[in-house]
This record gives structure tokens, sequence and C-alpha cells, in this order.
């Protein structure tokens, strides 16, 4: 009879919450302020990476718009020249946009990308004001120049850089 | 009728030609064998090895000459102990072909990996990569490892410049010659060859300039690899990211068929743009070539700055004062039409000038349409198929330079055997592939062409022809000149017409003069009388840029309206001025001059501010009062097939009806034909030819003879010139500069003291022009060839003096 009455019911439920409060580790985080960590497969945002010296590793092949399945990736390229260098090798993607709100984050271009050029990386606040906004272009995507690199174009030396596609190793995780 | 031959591939009953290779045979029967080197257009070589396959033969009794056979009562057969190259071994009765045994596979796959070992991994950025034989036959029948060192690759130069059009990347070449053997034998012109021997064999080029040929483009699509690719598509798009629209090229009368390639750019605002021009086949025309004229110059025009536009109010406001400016005239009007309008635009301009009661003339500078009309080529003609027994006379026309292709085909029927007769005053490309050459002084091409029967030989191949196909052009004559030579050329073809491949075909220097003619349009003998103190409405031409005598007609003309894609001089002097669109954003048809009419359909929205040619015309005959069909191209034509007897029974569905041609193209087979698009969309109709007996005019021209100090001006039409349309096209901006110029023998230039290169004023018909000195062996004495479209007006033959420029 006792063991059914609503205050011991309550003292149950009461001590429950207490226990957590006191003793058990707290998940809520202060975010914005506060972030957590993603996992290290995390699909967020596209990024466009450069070489340590700065050249962009894009070659504007175009295969993460051929893979992409919601045709969200759009690429022009051109030619590049030792007085205007963007990539090491002959080509480079004079325009890359990406359309936040049509990609799915499947990393289907990551796998297509022949440099790893292009990474789905940590970023995932994407929240836009305009439509527009959605389109992120190569200047918005493209990672800044590490130290002790040069940003493009570059003026490089005649015959350094005269391979089609740079040598690639096997991709590293 | 050649035997047929019976043989099995791959246990298919399959049945072909003596004479027909292995290779052949399979596509034929729809089983693919990889190739690389070989090419059905050319003679096999077997280099690459790659479509090797097993093939047994019956055993035959020597003694009974019958096949042997075995137990079960079948013949025995006998296979080779090792693979054979199924491109150069024929069919041959009883043949048994394995393509696809475990011998055979492994074959083809070892050739693969061979062919791989030093080929570069460049397929991101390669312009080819997407429609390249070697990726593709590597997925299909390569191995998924290579036995070879990734470290061990051969580097070789990359990105050579082997002419202004062309790059080759020597990594990617695999040696199959297909560059070298469509110079050689398809174009006529060995300016590539091979260079050094083995695993440093190059491909280099042994002219100067380097690649010096018009055909250069072709090699690009026959290359199995990325090792040659144009300059004008470098990085332009991936193959796959383009759409095709197909279309015909409008670069000349010949009519070719092509593809435009087309995607979005963010280049042109997000709009679309025409990325490359492909050629498409149509075995009646083109086969699956064109020049390098209308794969370089056939667009860019389109998309010039110089493109004339106007607002929807301001280009309404321009329709009704040309309207009115028209229905006031009336029969004061003259309508002057350019060979560049489509027949659809053509025929309501023909309607609109009935309506006023006004002439309407052609605006050109070649006559002997109304010869073409009445005895032009009729259906069933193809000139690929002359050959033994049948004669073609080239009369005062330099194909090479006017219209390429047919260069290319007569030369092609002439290694078949046709008898080619050239007659010309100087020397063509065409003379070497000749049977007789015929020189004549200018002046005397129509009596040259009517003395060519008591030619003891000559007159023989012609009476004897089986077919007689005649092409005349404008080499060094004018208006006059060449009516007088058409009529002479279908003299000899009396009593021959009315049956496929005998007809006469004029060498015209625009895409639809031929349908302009068959609608009835003529040229005015003397334009500038016809012009002064009228109102002149001038559509697709430009009179006042080419001679100044009819610039000053025009400024004499009441009002002058003009309508042109491009400004020029004319719309630069007109009162009223009408912006068309090209015909790469329009639907429309040619009439080539072989008299084929074909279809050709948008590759790109129409742009702002203009307005298709027909549905311009239409406006401003609505606003006269009269109604004439402006919504769409199709309403028009069904008018216009209607109306006119000569296009009886045309219909935008019969134009676009294909059927299978050989060889076979498409996309999943351009290992085996190259790229070069497939025709779905039309081959194009013959028109009947005209019905009524039409008499000859036995006019003959006055040569003119030059005084002392002067020298014979003769007009000469250069493939490369400063045209309105080839003008923006940059790529070709060097080999224009190579042909801007005058041609004198090297003897008449050192009278007057003129060296090769040289900088000289001419003095033509009143008008000082400064130009370059080019000098020709070739070129009669005291004779200048004076180019069509450089600037220098000259309409037909004329007294001319040369001086040295003064040195600045």
């Amino acid at each position: 009879m006792l063991k059914d009455s609503m205050l011991v019911q309550l003292g149950k439920g009461m001590f429950t919450t207490l226990r957590a409060l006191f003793f058990e580790k707290k998940v809520t985080i202060q975010y914005p302020e506060q972030t957590r960590p993603v996992a290290r497969r995390y699909r967020g945002r596209h990024v466009l990476n450069r070489y340590e010296n700065g050249l962009e590793k894009c070659i504007g092949c175009s295969l993460c718009a051929a893979a992409c399945p919601a045709d969200a990736i759009f690429v022009e390229s051109a030619e590049n020249t030792d007085e205007r260098r963007f990539s090491p090798g002959e080509r480079y993607a004079s325009t890359y946009e990406i359309n936040m709100l049509r990609c799915i984050y499947c990393g289907f271009c990551e796998d297509a990308c022949p440099t790893e050029a292009i990474t789905l990386g940590e970023i995932y606040e994407l929240s836009f004001t305009d439509r527009r906004e959605a389109i992120f272009t190569k200047e918005r995507l493209l990672l800044p120049v590490p130290t002790g690199g040069e940003p493009t174009p570059q003026v490089t030396e005649p015959g350094k850089f005269t391979r089609s596609v740079p040598a690639m190793q096997n991709p590293q995780d | 009728m050649a035997k047929l031959i019976n043989l099995k591939i791959n246990g298919t009953p399959v049945t072909v030609p003596e004479g027909t290779l292995v290779a052949d045979a399979a596509k034929k029967a729809g089983i693919d064998i990889p190739v690389f080197c070989y090419h059905p257009k050319m003679e096999p070589v077997g280099m690459c090895r790659q479509c090797l396959v097993e093939i047994g033969r019956p055993m035959i009794d020597r003694a009974t000459g019958q096949p042997i056979l075995d137990d079960s009562g079948q013949p025995k057969l006998q296979f080779m102990p090792k693979l054979e190259t199924a491109c150069t071994n024929p069919v041959s009765e009883g043949m048994v072909v394995l393509t696809s045994t475990e011998k055979a596979t492994t074959g083809q796959k070892e050739i693969i990996e061979l062919l791989l070992t030093s080929h570069p991994l460049d397929c991101p950025i390669c312009d080819k990569g997407g429609e390249c034989p070697l990726q593709n036959l590597a997925m299909t029948y390569g191995a998924d490892q290579s036995r070879f060192t990734f470290e061990e690759k051969h580097h070789a130069e990359k990105h050579v410049a082997l002419g202004d059009l062309i790059f080759l990347d020597r990594e990617r070449c695999i040696q199959c010659a297909r560059c070298i053997r469509f110079q050689d034998s398809i174009a006529g012109e060995p300016v590539l060859a091979f260079y050094q021997r083995g695993r440093n064999t190059d491909i280099v080029t042994c002219s100067d300039p380097g690649f010096d040929s018009v055909f250069s483009g072709n090699t690009t699509d026959i290359c199995p690899v990325g090792a040659l690719t144009t300059a004008d598509f470098r990085f332009g798009a991936r193959p796959w990211e383009l759409k095709q629209a197909a279309s015909v090229c409008a670069q000349c009368p010949v009519g070719c068929n092509v593809t435009f390639n087309v995607r979005r750019e963010a280049k042109s605002g997000g709009g679309y743009a025409i990325k490359r021009v492909m050629p498409r086949q149509n075995e009646q025309v083109n086969e699956i070539w064109m020049c390098d004229k209308g794969r370089f110059a056939g667009y860019p025009y389109t998309e010039s700055t110089s493109r004339l536009t106007l607002a929807p109010a301001e280009l309404d406001s321009a329709l009704s004062r040309a309207a009115a400016k028209l229905a006031e005239a009336k029969s004061d009007a003259v309508i002057l039409a350019g060979g560049r309008l489509a027949n659809e635009d053509l025929y309501n301009l023909k309607q609109l000038a009935a309506a006023l009661g006004a002439p309407a003339y052609l605006y050109t500078q070649m006559g002997g349409g109304e010869t073409t009309t009445a005895y032009g080529l009729t259906a069933g003609s193809n000139l690929g198929d002359l050959g033994k027994g049948d004669t073609v006379i080239v009369a005062a026309s330099d194909l090479y330079n006017e219209a390429p292709i047919w260069h290319l085909r007569l030369k092609a029927a002439a290694q078949r055997g046709a008898t080619l007769i050239v007659a010309n005053a100087r020397a063509t490309k065409l003379d070497e592939f000749s049977s007789f050459v015929v020189r004549y002084a200018y002046g005397d091409e129509t009596e040259t062409v009517k003395g060519l029967l008591g030619k003891e030989k000559v007159g023989e191949a012609i009476k004897n022809a089986n077919h007689l196909v005649i092409f005349y052009g404008a080499d060094g004559l004018g208006l006059g000149g060449t009516s007088a030579l058409a009529a002479a050329c279908a003299e000899l073809l009396n009593g021959k017409t009315g049956q496929p491949n005998n007809g006469l075909i004029g060498v015209w220097s625009t895409p639809n003069q031929q349908g302009a003619l068959e609608l009835g349009f003529r040229p005015a003998a003397d334009l500038a009388s016809k012009l002064k103190g009228k109102t002149v409405y001038i559509l697709a031409a430009d009179p006042a840029g080419d001679d100044p005598r009819l610039a000053e007609a025009l400024k004499t003309a009441k009002t002058v309206i003009a309508q042109d894609i491009l400004a020029t001089e004319t719309t630069r002097l007109a009162e009223i001025v009408l912006p068309a669109a090209a015909y790469t954003e329009r639907e429309g048809t040619y009439t080539s001059a072989e008299r084929r009419v074909q279809r050709f359909y948008p590759a790109v929205p129409v742009k702002p501010g203009t307005r298709v040619d027909f549905a311009l015309v239409a406006e401003i005959a609505k606003k006269c009062g009269v109604e004439l069909e402006g919504r769409s191209a199709l309403l028009v034509m069904n008018k216009l097939a209607a109306g006119e007897s000569a296009f009886s029974g045309l219909n935008y569905a019969s134009l676009a009806e294909a059927v299978e041609q050989w060889p076979i193209i498409g996309r999943g087979d351009l290992y085996y034909g190259g790229t070069s698009y497939e025709n779905k969309l039309g081959l194009g109709v013959i028109l009947a030819q005209g019905a009524q007996p039409f008499n000859v005019e036995r006019s003959t021209m006055k040569a003119i003879r030059p005084q002392e100090n002067e020298l014979l001006a003769v007009p000469v039409t250069k493939l490369y010139d400063l045209g309105t349309t080839l003008a923006p096209a940059s790529r070709l901006a060097a080999q224009v500069e190579r042909f801007a110029g005058v041609v004198l023998n090297p003897v008449t230039a050192a009278k007057l003291g003129l060296e090769n290169g040289g900088k000289a004023t001419v003095s033509v018909n009143n008008v000082e022009v400064a130009t370059q000195i080019l000098l020709d062996e070739s070129v009669s004495t005291g004779v200048v060839l004076i180019p069509r479209s450089f600037a220098i007006p000259l309409s037909e033959p004329a007294a001319v003096k040369i001086s040295v420029a003064e040195k600045a």
C-alpha cells in the first residue's frame, strides 16, 4: 500500500534526477561558444586544399562534378603558365563552385578527386540568409596559404613543372 | 557487285563482299574487335596489333580443291599457331574467327598492357578523356594491373605545338600513324612523319610553317589517344559535359554536316556557349571530315563583340520605320539579299518583294546561277560514287581554297579511277591528282572550256564519261565572266543531265547561294546604278565594305535599311539597322551547291536584342499589310514547299531522316571511326531539277589585255581571308596573315622592283590600297592575283598599277 503511494514514486524519480545532477558526466555544451569535436571521418563542408608551397591541388579535371549525384559542383578550367601558375600541372580550375543547398555530403567528389584537392572537412555551420550565399566559390572553398607558401597565381621558374598531372602517392588515411 | 563471302565470327554467320577485312566484317555483324591503328577510311597497316584474333580457315585438299571434311562432315579447320590481326586479313570462304576465346582476349589484354607502359596518367586533364578509345578499350579489354613498374615510364615532350592549331603530346602518342596516314592518303598533304625509332619514335611535322594543311583538325578526331588536340578546345570542357546540336557549316557552299558542342559557362554569364565544332557523318557530303576553316572559324563570329543588337522597343520602332519606308517606296524599293540567308528567310523575302512589286536581287560576284538550277545535280547524286569511267571537270576554281572538302572528295574520286580535268590559269593543289591539266590565259576561260571537246584525250574523256560532273568557279572572273563560263560548261553537259551524278556545280562563296537561285533570286548586272535614289533593303550582305563604288551608290540611295548579324560598312551607312540572329541560334535550311537541302538546328539561344531573319521580314511585311509566316521556320518551310516547285514535297521531317551509314560512327564506336558525330538528324534531300528547258546564252566575254605599264588584276579566293565571318576567328589570325597580299610572278615582281613579303601600293578601280607582295612562280607574268575580302575592291578582272610603297 505504502509502496505504491505517490510520494514514494516521486521520491524515486527525484533520486534519479539528483543522481544525474551530482554524480554523472554532463552532456550539455554551450554551443556556439563551445563546440564538440567531430568524428574523424565526418563529412562537413568541402575545402579545396593547397600544397605546402601554396599551389592549389585542384587541376580542374571536373571529375568531382561528374561524380556528384546532386549536380552541385561546377568547374571550368584554364591553362597554367609559368608566369601565372595556380597548380603544378598544365591545367587549373578557373571557376569552382559548389552549391551547398544541393550537396548531399556523400563524399563521392572526394573519392573521384585524383589529387586529393577536394576533401569534406569539419565545417558544419552552414546557414544562409540568401540562396546566392549557398554557392561557395573557389575563393571561399580554398584553404588559406600555409606558412612558407605563396598565394596563387605564382610566378614559377620554367622547366620546374613539366608534368600534366603532379605525381601522386597512394592515399594515406 | 562483288562476290559475297560467308564466314563465321564467334559462331555468328556473316556474309560480306569479297575483300572486306575481318575487322570490318565483325563490325558489320555488331561484334567489336578492338583496334587503334586501323581506321575504316584508310588502308590497314597492322601496326598496333590490338585486333589480335584467332582465325581458322578450312583445309583444302590440294588434289581436288575441295575442303577436307572431318568425321562429322564439317570442313576441317586450320588455325594459325599464333594470333592474327583482324584488320589486315581479308575474309575468305568458310573462315572462322574467334574474337573472345581465352587465347584472343589474353593477346588483346597484353597489347593494351604494352601500350600503357609508357602512356602517362594524364586522363584527368586530357582533352580526350571521356571520349578516348584508349581509355575505353583499356577499361573493356585491358588488365586491371600492370606488370610494368610505374617509375620506368618513358617521359617525352608534352604540349608541342605542331602548328598554330594542333598540339601534340609525345608521351600520349601510341604510334598508330593514323594522323600520318590521314595526311598522306586522304588529305594528300604529307606533312607529318615519324622520326627516330623504337621507344623514341616521335611524330614530327615536316612542313614550314608546321602542320601546313587545311585538314589538320581531322587528325585530332581520328587520334585514338589524346596525343593530338586542337588549340581552340584546349581545356575548354570535358567531353561528357557537352551538349550536341546538329548543324551545317556555313563557311562555303559544300554544306558539311557538323555538330556544335555547347555547354553553360560562368565565362558567358551562365549562358550557353559553343565550345567546339565537330564533323557529323554524311557520306554524301563530307563523309566524316571537315576543314579547319569550318572547325576554327565556324562559330567565333556569332559570339563577336560587333554583333548588332537593339532593345525590344527600339527594334519595334526600327521595324515600323523600315516598313513605312518600304510601303512608301513600293516598286521603288530594291531588295538585296546575301547568300548567307536560309531558304526560309529568302522565301519570306521573295513574298515581301512580290507584294511591294520591288525587284529582289542576289548579292554575289559570281553568276551562272540560272544555269546551275537547270543543269545541277539531281537526286541520288553522291560525289563519293564517282570512279572509273566517270569524268569530273574543275574549271576556273581553286577548290583547295574555295571548298576544301570538295578538293578532298575529288582527289578521292580521281584515286578511285575517275578522270579529273583541271582547267585553270594557274597551278592549284588539285593539279597533282588530276589526269589532265588545262592551262589558259586569264580571260580565255570560256573559250578554253568550249574547246575542251576538241582536245583529243580530254574530249574523249568527256564524251565517253558515264557520269560527268563539272565544277566551275570564279577564279579570276567576275559576274559576267562566270555567267559565260557556266553556259559553256552547261553545253558540255547537254544530254547528260537528269541522271544522278551528272551536273553543274557552282563553287559559290556563301552557304546558301544555290537556295537563293532556286528561289529565283538573280544577281543584278550593274548593281550600283540600280541602287541610286531607291529605298534599299539589304540583308546579310556588305556591298559598301566590298566596293567603294557601291558605297557611293548607297549614299545616294533614298533610304538604306540593313539587316545583318555583325556591324559592317553597310550597317554603318544605313539609316535603319535590323539586328538578326546568327544561324547557330536558330533553325533553318541551307541548299548546298550540290542542291542538297539540309537542316540546321539551334545550338545556343537567340542573342537578346536580335531576331531571326525570316521573322524580321515577316514583321516588316505585316506592318506593310502583308501576312507572312514568321512564327517558326517549320511553318515557313511548309509554305515554301507548297509554293515553290523546286522545293515541293520537302518538309522538316523528311529532311531529318537519317539512315545507317558506313563506316559506323557513334559514341560507342569511337575507337573505330573517331570522334566524328553520328548523323541522327538528317542527311538532306537533293532538289528536283529545274523543269523548264533552259536556253544557254551563248555570250562571250572580251578578255582584258592590259597596257604596257599595267598588270592584269584578277580576283581569286583564299581560304583564310578577312571576310566578315572569318575575321573574328582569332585562332586563324596567323593563317590569314600569311595569305594577306597580292600574288605575282617573281619575274613580274623583279621588273617592278618588288620583293617577296615587301610592301606595295596597289591602285585598282581608282582606289589605292597598301598591301603585301607574295611571289608564286605558277602565276603567269603580267598578272596579279588579288585575293577577295582583303580590302582591295576588285569584283572582276581589271588593269592595275602596282608600285613599291614608300617607306615611312
